[in-house]
């Protein structure tokens, strides 16, 4: 599954987990007519358009035997809200039961489910990784990420103080206080940089956009990047 | 501050805030400095997590009998001598106050901490009617002297840098004071004492109350909450419903937690228990003894969306951790609780309304839900009250098209591609070395310290087809 941000803003993360998931022997499909998890509109409290959205995008994923996302958040909106968000808003849940059980995020689909044991690293070089709140607290996921990075061939994974400390994203929160987003981001930043790493790693692409928009500003020599991307290339 | 809430908006505060030098250095340090005490705390505690889940389900089952808990409270407290008055509100909290000064002739009142008494704006209420409060908790002394409220539940005058706390202390002291928190302390300590022997009542709140003893429980560091409660002959302590609970068993699964939430101490420095007035034999301990047991938009929430917020135990771990806590300070919210608990906690008092700005100052990080020690679903709770304010029109009318449209144009694929490939063109217009340099509207604001991303020249599912 490909959700909206990663679509539209970030297709390369999409084309590098094709690449990654191909070489490691996975079957991949994409069914057509995906636009957005709903995850924007849940957060907002636009439950009955959020569970319009849920209703088609678990329908989308009847045929499929797992369910890949390279987003942490829209990840765990799928697992742990679906099926109780369009149940409130009486919609049938088979569908969303079902996707619930078979959606994997990224990094927990190669470790828990392929068992990927060692890989080499297509952006070797020193990385820090920074833990996207709802992969870890919500879908309580900051293993997986880690262990990839650590096995990966090239890369050296340095850690970054407060790396479960938020980036300041939160979907709408950082159009609706700008300001306090960014300072939120700036302590972030400033963690990152004192690494010493050459690029952050995260696993969601509200956090992607919202670190390399700041890293960009501040003329860093950081590179914001997602898991697939250090994993199996740019995918440009 | 008073019930109709704060005047302008939250984001001005906001930001306001974050402009403050002193204000961003005093809680950088003092957040950091809790988040690290609580996490050793819990370290050095394997039992902690199973405490906290026991804690929780005691919570849970006293709000499903809280008529008998209150009821049984009620009728130990008045056994053991004492007084037990009812509030459904705060004006009626206050009254009982009032009246009781006016008749015992009180006209000076020593406090402990207590975020119940700010609840109700008990110190303007007591100073109009001529009665003098006195705080006697160190960082409520500070902040009385600022004219000012606590920006923190369990640490009021967390936003200010001991430099300021000197400055204040010396213009009260008529004497300058060096910025070392040991000799700021023992002058408000020697201050204080007297205040203690002169005043005519003491005020506390009450951490918890247990039902089957009838016995207030306060916990202090400093030893002003046993001072408050002996000394003067009259004692008053206010609690809100929620704080009862059934055993002395109870408390001490709950005693076990709260001091490691809140400060990281396996215990705080004094738990204080108080039953009843002095009597006869005792050697200390008030003539009269009063509990004031406040609902105020309480009860409401038992079978309300609000309902697990009634399990707070008030201990501020979670501001501890909000990163708009931690860059904003507790003023900026603007109500008696600041916080993500104190969103939830002023919907609670103040209704929905209250908190149409306030319920969008969350990330939704999930960092308060994982440190609550009974375990709040904080960020669930805003979600609903989110959606609560849409259900209710209470979100600018602007927003609701706005989201309405989000959905309409998310659940159709054709209208989602016509929106990204006109986002692709529009950014065109303002390109410039391959970047966006001119924002919408609506993201300028947010491109003041971060760069737009690019709308991709092919989307994914353009790309796909030369992929498959």
């Amino acid at each position: 599954m490909i959700t909206c941000l990663g679509d539209v803003l970030f297709p390369e993360v999409g084309v590098a987990m094709v690449r990654l998931l191909r070489r490691l022997g996975v079957t991949v499909d994409f069914p057509e007519g995906q636009t957005c998890c709903g995850l924007p509109l849940f957060n907002s409290g636009y439950h009955r358009e959020a569970a319009a959205v849920a209703a088609r995008t678990a329908a989308l994923f009847r045929d499929a035997e797992h369910v890949v996302v390279p987003s942490g958040s829209c990840a765990w909106l799928l697992v742990k809200e679906y099926p109780a968000l369009l149940a409130h808003q009486g919609y049938p849940t088979a569908d969303a039961e079902r996707l619930a059980a078979r959606t994997r995020e990224l990094s927990q689909f190669l470790v828990d489910v392929l068992g990927v044991t060692e890989l080499e690293a297509a952006i070797p070089g020193r990385v820090t990784y920074h833990d996207s709140c709802h992969l870890l607290r919500g879908l309580g996921e900051g293993r997986s990420p880690r262990a990839l990075l650590t096995r990966a061939r090239g890369v050296e994974l340095v850690p970054l103080p407060g790396a479960d400390e938020c980036c300041g994203f939160g979907g709408s929160f950082s159009v609706r206080l700008p300001e306090v987003s960014s300072a939120i981001l700036d302590a972030k930043l400033d963690s990152v940089e004192r690494t010493g790493a050459d690029c952050v790693v995260a696993c969601d692409a509200g956090c992607l956009m919202q670190m390399s928009g700041g890293l960009r500003r501040r003329r860093s020599r950081v590179r914001a990047l997602h898991l697939a991307q250090v994993l199996a290339g740019e995918g440009s | 501050m008073s019930d109709s809430g704060p005047a302008g908006r939250f984001a001005d505060r906001a930001t306001a805030a974050l402009g403050d030098r002193h204000l961003q250095q005093a809680l950088s340090i003092a957040t950091t400095k809790f988040i690290g005490l609580r996490r050793e705390a819990f370290a050095e505690f394997p039992l902690g997590d199973q405490l906290r889940d026991r804690a929780r389900a005691v919570k849970e089952a006293t709000l499903q009998r809280l008529d008998h808990y209150l009821e049984q409270l009620a009728d130990n407290v008045e056994r053991l001598g004492g007084h037990v008055h009812w509030a459904r509100d705060a004006a009626e909290a206050r009254e009982i106050l009032l009246r009781l000064c006016r008749d015992k002739g009180v006209r000076m009142a020593v406090k402990s901490k207590s975020m119940a008494t700010e609840e109700i704006d008990l110190n303007e209420a007591l100073e109009h009617a001529g009665v003098r409060p006195v705080e006697t908790d160190l960082g409520e002394y500070i902040i009385q002297l600022a004219h000012e409220r606590p920006s923190h539940i369990i640490a009021p005058a967390i936003h200010k840098t001991k430099e300021q706390v000197a400055d204040l202390i010396s213009a009260e002291l008529r004497r300058p004071l060096a910025a070392d928190p040991e000799v700021l302390t023992a002058a408000a300590r020697a201050e204080l004492r007297q205040k203690f022997l002169d005043a005519d009542m003491g005020i506390t709140g009450a951490n918890f109350a247990v039902a089957d003893t009838g016995t207030v429980v306060l916990v202090t560091n400093e030893g002003n909450g046993r001072m408050v409660t002996s000394l003067p002959r009259i004692h008053v302590a206010v609690m809100g419903i929620d704080k009862v609970i059934p055993s002395m068993s109870d408390l001490v699964l709950f005693l076990n937690i709260l001091a490691k939430s809140a400060t990281g101490q396996k215990l705080s420095v004094y738990t204080t228990l108080v039953r009843g007035p002095r009597h006869p034999g005792e050697l200390e301990g008030p003539e009269e003894f009063h509990l004031v047991l406040m609902d105020n938009g309480r009860s409401a929430q038992i079978a309300g969306p609000l309902r697990e917020a009634l399990y707070c135990l008030r201990c501020g771990a979670c501001l501890n951790v909000c990163p708009v806590y931690r860059k904003i300070g507790g003023h900026a919210y603007g109500h008696t609780y600041p916080g993500p608990i104190g969103i939830l906690l002023t919907a609670m008092l103040k209704g929905d309304r209250s908190v149409r700005e306030l319920a969008h100052a969350s990330s939704l990080c999930g960092a308060c839900h994982e440190v609550c020690p009974v375990r709040i679903d904080i960020p669930r709770m805003l979600v609903e009250l989110r959606s609560g304010l849409d259900r209710q029109r209470l979100a600018p009318a602007g927003e609701r098209l706005l989201f309405r449209a989000a959905g309409r144009v998310l659940r159709s694929p054709a209208l989602y591609r016509l929106a990204a490939r006109l986002g692709r063109l529009a950014q065109h217009t303002v390109l410039r070395d391959g970047w966006p340099r001119l924002a919408p509207p609506i993201l300028r604001r947010w491109t003041r310290t971060r760069e737009l991303p690019r709308v991709a020249d092919r989307t994914f599912a353009e790309r796909w087809k030369e992929l498959r």
